[in-house]
Order: structure tokens, then sequence, then C-alpha cells
């Protein structure tokens, strides 16, 4: 996921950059008639407008009609195993720490103090999923691990001075 | 007509240009410059921290982290504000006094919140996420977090007061806000009337959209104020986080909707060609009117708790609040200079730089408005790369050059300094933002004062930029300093 919007993101910026260097470029030449510039300018701009249009109806179905966040507001599929993660000022409370690779797993998320924000790494560079973790509310995360191997939870929402050292880690075994 | 010309029998209605209200134009982009430039200072030695290149304490990065994000927003939102007033006047009889009584109370705001972070060590981020303010774990006390949350009260109350100046000053001139907005003319039985210009269209719409942001903003604040003294009394943390992003999220939009005010106004008179309103620019006005108020829950995709009506609102309206951006201002502006004949001056570059800026940032907001995407990259090092994307490269040259033109009209030599800044900046300033984008595709965090080793490279990277950026900036403020004596009123 982190791959695709990073390129469609350079794509997109790269076509309205595109697009205002051949504007500008031409900007400085002997004035037309306005008029018809503007004309023919608009009537694309309309064409635009209704393929934005289509484009996003498209977008929207394609990426929420399956809702995105498994477990998100009601548990839809029954977890192998729950934990319970519990954000502390600088410090994560998670009742168990071990799973087995291909389980699912569901994550009880919570905070006892301020808003913190529980992200799943594997390594330093690759973000597997996330939510917050808030006083008084329950978020539900569902993962299921792939790969054995150590996975690191890192705190996502500034809680404090020691906001970046508040950490832990999810061990997940091969499969049996 | 054009959109910068106004019936004979409405000079009664605009505003007097007298030596007072120059000289508070004046003051406002001075004042202005002055702490734009210690804020990037501020950021820059966040993200050199954040490089391992300064070994100063973590309390201390975070405290420059909240003084660079509040200093940032606040003085973003004077310098629109500035714009807004400088335009607004020429339709509309404004009030001099209350525009100053706007920069008196921020500056107020401005020295508590300095007093909470220097003296009181206050570093709890410029969004005061409750209930952070109120549990430092002994880093900074209740009078601290008081004086930060009780400056960012004056700075709104300074606004509300602009806000209903102009408010008032339309009312008289046009009758209704809904008529200023060109509803009437959208969906009543009027024509369409081209002498509404743009300004006001676009003023009534930060009108309406800031006074209910600030509203909440101080509902917000003072729940916040009462926890602080008072931890007995707790609220809701979800209804807080959402009445905190309200407020937020409008008051940021609300400054580059004020400073697009400046594109509308000084781009025609480059071209000779008039930006006058038409129904789809009405249509994108209402639009957004709505969109920024009721877009916010984006930022709350990651709370699952949140109602998923919200959660599809915040994904559809992000994607729809790019359209006006990109199909009505940024093209509007490249229909309008397109074969112009154009003769490109620092005002006009950094104008139409501003609108790319403005136009190309948006796109990976928008792709981080999806929930998929936002499930692996909130709170990324993404989120900065998008919003520094459409400030520093959108709303600071817009700014600059809408300030520039004020100065410049008269006398005005462009010199090959004027030229390799620009450049350097925008250039800079585009590395900056791709190295945060970069970062925050790999998953690097935001907000951290201390980096692990698998990131150093794109903070220190980043830092670099970020440097040139200052410098930059700084040759672009003095050059502005330096013609702000021959500032006009009326250029």
């Amino acid at each position: 996921m982190q791959n695709l919007a990073w390129t469609l993101s350079l794509i997109s910026m790269a076509i309205v950059a595109a697009v205002f260097l051949w504007v500008v470029a031409g900007a400085s030449r002997p004035a037309e008639d306005s008029g018809v510039i503007a004309r023919s300018a608009f009537r694309w701009r309309d064409r635009l407008f209704w393929l934005a249009i289509a484009a996003g109806g498209a977008l929207s179905f394609a990426t929420l009609w399956e809702w995105p966040i498994a477990g998100h507001a009601a548990v839809v599929t029954r977890p192998d195993v729950v934990i319970r993660a519990v954000g502390h000022q600088w410090r994560w409370e998670i009742d168990r720490t071990e799973v087995e690779a291909g389980q699912l797993v569901e994550f009880e998320v919570t905070a006892t103090d301020v808003n913190h924000g529980l992200a799943i790494y594997k390594d330093k560079t690759h973000m597997i999923a996330q939510t917050q973790a808030m006083p008084g509310y329950v978020n539900r995360l569902q993962v299921r691990f792939t790969e054995p191997g150590d996975y690191e939870v890192l705190c996502l929402e500034f809680c404090g001075v020691a906001h970046h050292g508040m950490r832990a880690v999810i061990r997940v075994r091969a499969g049996s | 007509m054009n959109a910068t010309t106004l019936p004979i029998n409405s000079t009664a209605m605009q505003s007097v240009d007298t030596p007072s209200a120059k000289l508070a134009f004046q003051l406002y982009v001075a004042i202005g410059i002055a702490v734009f430039r210690l804020m990037l200072i501020a950021g820059a030695l966040f993200r050199a921290t954040q490089a391992a290149w300064l070994p100063i304490p973590a309390s201390f990065t975070y405290e420059l982290m909240t003084l660079h994000g509040a200093g940032m927003v606040g003085v973003s939102g004077l310098a629109g504000a500035a714009v807004m007033w400088y335009f607004l006047r020429r339709y509309v009889r404004l009030s001099t006094g209350m525009f100053l009584a706007m920069l008196a109370l921020a500056l107020v705001g401005v020295v508590m919140i300095l007093a909470a972070i220097g003296i009181g060590r206050f570093g709890g981020g410029w969004t005061f996420l409750y209930p952070l303010p109120a549990r430092s774990m002994g880093v900074w006390g209740a009078h601290a977090a008081a004086a930060f949350v009780g400056g960012l009260v004056f700075i709104g109350v300074g606004f509300l007061l602009f806000y209903l100046d102009c408010a008032l000053a339309i009312l008289r001139r046009y009758g209704s806000l809904s008529g200023a907005l060109g509803l009437d003319q959208l969906f009543g039985s009027r024509p369409l009337d081209t002498t509404l210009p743009p300004t006001v269209v676009a003023s009534t719409m930060v009108i309406i959209i800031n006074v209910l942001g600030i509203l909440a903003g101080a509902v917000v604040l003072t729940m916040s104020l009462i926890n602080i003294y008072v931890p007995e009394v707790a609220f809701d943390a979800l209804l807080m986080k959402n009445l905190i992003f309200f407020f937020g999220h409008v008051f940021i939009n609300a400054t580059i909707y004020m400073a697009v005010i400046g594109v509308y106004e000084i781009v025609p008179r480059y071209t000779g060609r008039p930006w006058t309103i038409s129904r789809p620019f009405l249509v994108s006005w209402a639009a957004v009117t709505l969109i920024v108020m009721a877009v916010y829950p984006h930022h709350l995709l990651m709370d699952y708790v949140m109602p998923k009506w919200m959660v599809v609102t915040g994904q559809v309206l992000s994607y729809l609040s790019g359209i006006p951006i990109l199909l009505v201002t940024a093209y509007g502006a490249l229909v309008n200079i397109h074969r112009a004949g154009l003769k490109w001056d620092l005002p006009l570059r950094l104008i139409i730089f501003s609108l790319f800026g403005w136009a190309a940032g948006v796109l990976p907001a928008i792709i981080d408005g999806m929930v998929r995407v936002n499930l692996v990259m909130h709170n990324t090092q993404w989120v900065p790369g998008h919003f520094h994307f459409y400030l520093l490269l959108g709303l600071v040259p817009m700014l600059l050059g809408t300030m520039l033109y004020a100065c410049t009209r008269s006398q005005w030599t462009e010199t090959a300094l004027d030229r390799a800044s620009f450049w350097t900046y925008g250039i800079s300033g585009a590395v900056f933002c791709f190295v945060f984008l970069a970062s925050g595709w790999q998953g690097v965090p935001r907000r951290f004062a201390v980096h692990d080793a698998a990131w150093l490279g794109f903070a220190q990277l980043g830092t670099v930029a970020a440097a040139l950026v200052l410098v930059t900036a700084l040759l672009l403020g003095v050059r502005l300093l330096a013609r702000l004596p021959r500032a006009s009123l009326s250029a």
C-alpha cells in the first residue's frame, strides 16, 4: 500500500508539474484572443470535472465497499488470539507478546492517561497497521501476521516528552 | 467590468486609505516576516535534532516542535488575514482599529505562548490534544499549560473580532452572507452578476467557516483550561478530539483561502484579463464552504470508534476538496496566464509557483485521506510531507508574492539575487517536502525527537534542505522589508 501511495503521488504530482511548466513556458508569448482560449479551456474543464467525479466515485466504491479495517466498530471475524494493549505514559502494557504466524490476532487497544497510537512495524521501515489508543475507548485492530519474526510496537500519537521511547515487541513464532 | 472595478456609486462603501491603515498593513508584514523567520529557525532546529546533529534534550526538542507549530499556524493566520483585509477593504468599509486590535490580541497570545514554552517548559504540541496539557508527568506545570491554552484563546478572540468586522461590512454592502457568497445567483432567480468580486466571495466563505471553527476552538480551549486546573472534571476524549481537529483543520485551511484572494486580485493585473465570477466559481466556493468544515474526520480515521458514516465522509470529502483547488483556482489561473504576453517578475513568479505548491500538495493529502492508506501512513512523516508542500510551497509564496506586489509597483527592478532566491527557495523547499514524503513512505514516524539509525538519512537530507530554505527565505524577507516603506494600499 505504501508503494502504491508513493507511486500514485509522484505520478499525479508530476502531471500537475508538467501542466504548470507547459503553461508557464508559453505565458510570455504574444497575447492571443483570451476569449477563444478561455472558451476552449473551460470546455475541457467541464470534461475533466465529470471525469474527476466518475473517478472519485469508482475509487470510493472500490476502496470502501469492503470495509478497509478488519474489526473496525464491530468484530467481523472471530480472532484466534486477543491481546489487550494499554498505553501509559510512556510504556505499553501488553498482556501477551508471543503469537504464531498465520493466527488472526485482535488487539484491544486503549489508554489510561492521554492519547497514544499503537503502530506495528516489521523492521524499521514498514508499518503493518495502526490504531489510536484513547482513554475511555477500546479500538479493536485485527492483524494476521504472515511472517515469523519480531514486530516492533511504536507509539504514533504524540504523548509527551518520552513519546519516541514508548515501544514494545510482539514475537511471531513459526506456525505449528 | 472586471473583478477589480466597482460601480461608481459604491465608492462610499470602500475603506479610506489613511496613513494609519497603511501603517497597520506594514506592521502586519513586518511582524509576519519576523515571526515566520523565527519559526523557520525553530523548525529547522527540530529537524536537525532528528538528524542527530544537535545534542539537545528531548524535552527541548518538543518545545521547539510546539513553538514551530503554534507559531507557524498563528503567523499564517495573521498574514492571510492581512491579505484578505488589504483587498476586501477595496469593496467594503473595514475598520483599521479592529484590524489592529486583532494584531494586539494576537501579540498578547504570542507572549503567553512564548512564556508557556520558554519559562514553563510546555511541550505538548500545538494541537494541545486533550488531556495531554494537563498530564505532563511533571515536565511542565498547570500554569504553563494554561498560559499556552490561554494564549490560543487570545489569538482566537482577535480573529473573531476581525471576522465580525468583515462580516458587518459585507452585510452593509451586500445585504446577506448568502448574497455575498453568490448563493442567490446559484439557487435563486437572480441572474449571474459578474460585478460580485471573487474577493468578496472568498472572504465570505472564510468568515463563515472560521467563525464556526474558532467558536469550536473557544469551547474546547475552555474545557481544556477547566481540566488543567480541576483534573477531576474530565471530558470525553473522543469529543475533545473532534472539537480540536475541527478547529485546527478549519483554521489552517482558512489561511490559504484568505491568501488566495491575492491570486484572484493580482494575476489579472499582469495579464489584463479579468477574473470574474462564474457559475462553476460560485459552485466551487459554496462547496468548499461545506467541505472544509465537514472533512475534518479524515484526521480521525484511525479512531475506530468513530461512526462509519463519518469515516466515509472524511475519505469522500477529502477527494472532493481537491477538485475546486485543481479545476477552479489552479486551472483558472493557468487559463488566465496562458499566452498572455506576460512579463515575469518576482511577485508573479511566487504567486504562480504557490498555485503549483497548493495543487500538487493536495494530491498526497487526498491519498492519505483514504482509509486503506491512512492505516499504514497516518502519523508518519507523510503527513508533514503533504502539509508542508501546500504551506511552504503554496501558502508562503502566495503571501510573499502578494505582499511584494503591494510594495513593488513603483520603481521596482528585479535583481539576479531575486531570481536566484526564488529558484533556490522553490527547489530546496520541494526537496525538503519530498524528503518528508519519502520518509512517510518508509514508515518514519512524525513528532519523534530522537530518530532510529535507519531513519537518520532522511532527517539529515531534510535538514540540509531546511537550511537552504531558511537562507533564501531570509533573502526574500529582507527584500520585502526593504521595500516595505513603499507599500501602497492601492497597488
